[in-house]
């Protein structure tokens, strides 16, 4: 009798923890017919977001307080994640993740109807925004960005000036020579990998498409077996930080980079050079105020490549909001977002690219057009192959976004891991076109 | 005498019928409470356990059987459907040489761990003596293990920095070139295996301690009277008594080094060299979105230690440690 009822006992608990942990599913949103993106703007609202800082700093609140203003039927809160992308992926698993969110990177194209309200045809946006493609799955628009950036090269103006650099490189093999003077006549790190915290290294992806003035490389290269082949994008992308780290002009130990040290030290003349997209300009700005420098010293250059003499840099979307498939004011959210983009005044105050075609350039991309730099966006990949990159991506682990091959790159080219250049991209080569096939097949 | 119809006391006819334990069975409104009662008695081991048994299905068992069911999909993380693709990851966590290339790493880990339980049983050998100030010696070996592991991996991080702790230190005996600790890929895993072993240590120490302390006094008296000293002390108490914990240690040892996790995750990120199985699971799973193959991944892990627990123990078979 008492084995049974021990195992009767067991039994209970593991229906009930069944039942506990099947608990999450169900939600409201569904639900309710006139719960659309195009019903009454009322109801409670919670946008969830990545700028922590914009949230402590009392910013966000401003922006609530204004949209209030106009929707007093709305009523708006706000959460701030720190871990945004990694906590955002949990939490899609459940019903729960707000009214209005940034599309975290783990949602592919192809899955964005399981989580998105959708907005409309992609075509009926393309007269008004920019930066389209990033939330568009076979001509349905699910989000829109809530800024842009440019891509390219950080540096500062007055390293370059004491080391005597007159034009500002337009080549890799220039802008080798650049970093070389750099290191010869001032004590500034000629460029900064930030090896450590890894993700900066993923920044110059950005470029893609930008080198060869290409702008449907994005979705060329997904069905491309040799995408580090010289004379390609991701060949001098990737080959430029090889030769910087392989000619000893990056910092000595890289397993020991600090990123928020890393913008004290661009911002004062302690680094020559970064890889960053133009979000970075801003932060670098501030870091020079409060560091006793100037702001001016922040320069912004397009990646060093030219074709026929002119240069491009690629501008693209930031995060894109979106509406949550299961909010229960639907239209309310997708007012959020509309006014967010075209009236709060975000783009300009982030110093972002704004999102409505019609808004001004910001002042901090004056350098590039300066210089006659074009600024080109890449085009849509074809209907239903939006998410093939990332595929490709995922099935060869190279993670062209990340850090974890580009951290083997640069331990290959500081001597610490066998291999050399040609080495290295054969093997990503190898890997790339295995997995072409395979996703392909 | 009534029968009760329905409780496990109609068994009993007889008035003269006795209750195992001798006492007459008495009526029936008595002998339902008392079934009753027994029945309670019989229950509340289970109701104490009960919540423990709760907690261990919810927290651990049922993830567990949600890991081998992922194992078998495609699953990459957020997807409502998940297909079944049979044995499919578990060929690729096979096949793909990258998978099970980390698994040197561990042999830093290992080795390390042989200083490791060597500088425990030393310390706790000499601790466990009249030593002055022992409490306090204990205390401070036993420490590093009660502090966080993200917390000493940040420390360490500063401590193996170019012109850090460790290189001012150094200078002053005039070791004025030390090498790069972490960004040497010849030396990084050693210095992360330092860490685990200054972290790690004091837990050894104490199951050393408590086992050396477990040992009757009377024996140590009587190998002194026998004229024996410390070291032969040594020699044939305490290392033949404590045979069971050292096996024990050096099982938790393989097993430890072969999931090394948060040390290089936290201290390097796994570059440079010094990715483990456990860092390759967490990329594979949320970098490359593809948990179906990282929960093939942490599957062969658990199989992996369990097969070296197993002939570990075949081989060095439990044996009845016997001072007299």
């Amino acid at each position: 009798m008492r084995p049974k009822k021990a195992l009767a006992g067991v039994a209970t608990f593991a229906a009930a923890a069944i039942a506990l942990s099947g608990c999450t599913t169900g939600g409201a949103g569904d639900n309710d017919p006139s719960n659309t993106i195009d019903g009454e703007v009322e109801g409670d609202l919670k946008i969830i977001t990545w700028r922590t800082d914009l949230v402590e700093s009392g910013k966000f609140d401003e922006y609530i307080a204004a949209f209030e203003e106009k929707y007093p039927d709305v009523s708006v809160e706000v959460e701030g994640i720190t871990d945004y992308a990694g906590e955002m992926t949990t939490r899609l698993s459940s019903d729960n993740y707000g009214d209005v969110i940034g599309i975290p990177a783990a949602i592919q194209p192809n899955q964005f109807d399981q989580f998105l309200e959708p907005l409309g045809e992609k075509a009926e946006f393309e007269a008004t925004y920019r930066f389209l493609n990033g939330a568009a799955y076979d001509g349905t628009q699910y989000g829109l960005a809530i800024g842009g950036n440019a891509n390219g090269v950080l540096y500062n103006k007055r390293v370059f000036e004491q080391a005597g650099i007159t034009e500002l490189p337009t080549t890799p093999e220039a802008f080798i020579a650049a970093l070389q003077q750099v290191k010869d006549n001032t004590d500034a790190i000629p460029m900064y990998t930030n090896y450590k915290d890894g993700w900066p290294l993923g920044q110059s992806f950005g470029n893609l498409g930008g080198v060869t003035a290409n702008p449907d490389a994005s979705s060329e290269m997904a069905k491309d077996t040799a995408p580090w082949t010289e004379g390609k994008d991701m060949y001098a992308i990737d080959g430029l930080l090889y030769d910087a780290v392989a000619a000893g002009l990056t910092e000595e130990d890289p397993l020991t980079t600090n990123w928020e040290q890393s913008k004290i030290d661009i911002a004062t003349g302690k680094i020559g050079t970064m890889t960053l997209g133009s979000w970075a300009i801003s932060q670098m700005q501030a870091a020079a105020e409060d560091n006793g420098a100037s702001a001016d010293d922040i320069g912004y250059m397009a990646f060093p490549s030219n074709v026929d003499g002119t240069q491009h840099a690629v501008i693209g979307g930031d995060y894109n909001l979106a509406v949550s498939r299961h909010s229960e004011s639907k239209a309310a959210a997708w007012a959020w977002i509309q006014w967010f983009i075209e009236e709060s005044g975000f783009a300009e105050n982030e110093a972002m690219i704004s999102t409505v075609k019609a808004a001004p350039l910001p002042e901090n991309l004056a350098g590039l057009e300066e210089n006659g730099v074009q600024l080109m966006e890449m085009n849509a990949a074809p209907s239903g192959e939006e998410g093939l990159l990332n595929e490709v991506s995922s099935d060869s682990q190279v993670d062209l976004f990340g850090n974890i091959y580009r951290q083997e790159l640069v331990d290959v080219a500081r001597g610490a891991a066998d291999g050399d250049k040609e080495s290295f991209f054969a093997d990503l080569n190898a890997r790339w076109s295995e997995s072409v096939e395979r996703v392909a097949s | 005498m009534a029968i009760n119809a329905t409780g496990p006391a109609s068994a009993d006819t007889g008035a003269d019928r006795l209750h195992p334990e001798g006492r007459p069975v008495r009526p029936s409104g008595a002998a339902r409470r008392r079934t009753w009662r027994q029945t309670r008695r019989q229950l509340t081991p289970y109701l104490f356990i009960a919540a423990a048994v709760a907690l261990l299905l919810l927290l651990t068992y049922w993830p567990a059987a949600n890991l081998l069911y992922f194992s078998v999909t495609d699953w990459d993380g957020i997807d409502q459907d998940l297909n079944y693709v049979g044995f499919e990851n578990y060929v690729q966590v096979f096949t793909d040489p990258r998978i099970f290339e980390v698994f040197y790493v561990s042999l830093y880990y290992f080795g390390a761990s042989f200083l490791q339980i060597g500088l425990a049983l030393y310390f706790a050998t000499i601790l466990s003596f009249n030593t002055r100030f022992r409490n306090f010696f204990r205390g401070v070996l036993f420490f590093p293990y009660l502090i966080n592991g993200v917390a000493i991996g940040f420390v360490f991080l500063y401590l193996f920095q170019p012109d850090g702790t460790l290189d001012t230190v150094l200078s002053w005996f005039g070791l004025t070139d030390p090498p790069q600790w972490i960004g040497d890929p010849e030396i990084a895993n050693w210095s992360l295996a330092g860490t685990s072993v200054w972290r790690y240590m004091g837990m050894n120490f104490v199951l050393f301690l408590g086992a050396i302390q477990s040992i009757p006094s009377d024996i140590y008296e009587a190998a002194e009277l026998d004229g024996a000293n410390k070291w032969q002390q040594f020699w044939a108490i305490i290392l033949p008594g404590i045979r069971r914990i050292i096996g024990l240690c050096f099982v938790l040892s393989i097993a430890g080094s072969l999931s090394v996790f948060e040390i290089p995750f936290i201290m390097t990120g796994g570059a440079n060299g010094t990715s483990t199985f456990v860092i390759q699971t967490i990329q594979t799973a949320f970098t490359h979105r593809q948990v179906g193959i990282a929960s093939a991944m942490a599957v062969v892990l658990l199989v992996i230690v369990l097969v070296v627990t197993f002939v570990q123990r075949k081989l060095f078979p439990d044996e009845k440690v016997d001072l007299t």
